[in-house]
């Protein structure tokens, strides 16, 4: 990527089927950023698993059910810093309630928040006037 | 999913053929062990190699895998996991919990 900012503005169904989709195009951002030093690789798999848990997290908390619903995520970077938005309209959360995973007991759920904040550098979830938010950061160095 | 089973010495091993195992299609996986222990089956070996990408849910998959195996007295146990996707299970903590061995043949052996 030659210039010093770029961003992705995407909408795309609340399905499942299109997970793959959004961590693709994650994992191509990551390949890209020529300023980064670190592994690409690994930062294409954090990039795909985060998309992918906030569409997950972003299908759970949709609105009322249409078929026609959108999920829109933005992912920016700008210099060294890379800034993802996920949209949802639905109930909203606190993500300071979620608890991290207890590793001594055997969940088959609520390892996708913990996964976000684990990779991330800063994560979270707000709401404006029609929408929720769930703010992801993290610096490329 | 696509998913090929094969038995060998009484192992069941169950081939994920899939690049990604997450909330898409983890279910079916869950829904396919669930099967193997109600069938009376005790040792089931899930083989990851071809998975590239693995999420929450497709760990929360093999955990519910893991937990049917304690509850049948069977075994789960898994092999060739991607550097990526055992390094998920690092993360999780969760290389605590599963027996994870390099090769199919490996954990067959193990397995007796």
């Amino acid at each position: 990527m030659e210039g010093n900012t770029i961003e992705v503005d995407i909408k795309i169904p609340n399905k499942t089927r299109y997970l793959s989709l959004i961590g693709r195009i994650g994992e191509d951002i990551a390949r890209e950023i020529e300023r980064y030093s670190g592994d690409k690789e690994t930062l294409a798999y954090h990039l795909n698993l985060v998309l992918t848990e906030a569409m997950v997290n972003a299908i759970k908390h949709a609105g009322p059910k249409e078929p026609e619903k959108l999920v829109r995520i933005v992912i920016s970077i700008h210099l060294d810093d890379l800034t993802i938005r996920v949209y949802d309209d639905g109930q909203g959360f606190d993500i300071n309630d979620i608890p991290s995973p207890n590793f001594d007991e055997l969940e088959d759920r609520g390892r996708g928040i913990f996964l976000i904040r684990s990779l991330m550098d800063s994560v979270c979830y707000r709401k404006n006037c029609k929408e929720n938010i769930l703010e992801m950061k993290k610096k490329l160095v | 999913m696509n998913l090929q089973d094969e038995t060998r010495n009484d192992v069941v091993i169950l081939y994920v053929k899939e690049e990604r195992l997450d909330a898409h299609n983890s279910a079916d996986l869950k829904i396919a062990v669930q099967k193997l222990f109600e069938d009376g089956k005790k040792n089931v070996l899930v083989d990851l190699k071809d998975v590239r990408f693995i999420d929450s849910s497709g760990l929360g998959a093999l955990v519910s895998g893991f937990k049917n195996a304690i509850s049948h007295q069977g075994n789960l146990k898994l092999s060739s996991l991607q550097s990526q996707v055992k390094s998920m299970f690092e993360l999780t903590r969760l290389h605590r919990v599963f027996e994870i061995f390099p090769s199919t043949a490996e954990a067959i052996e193990n397995f007796q």
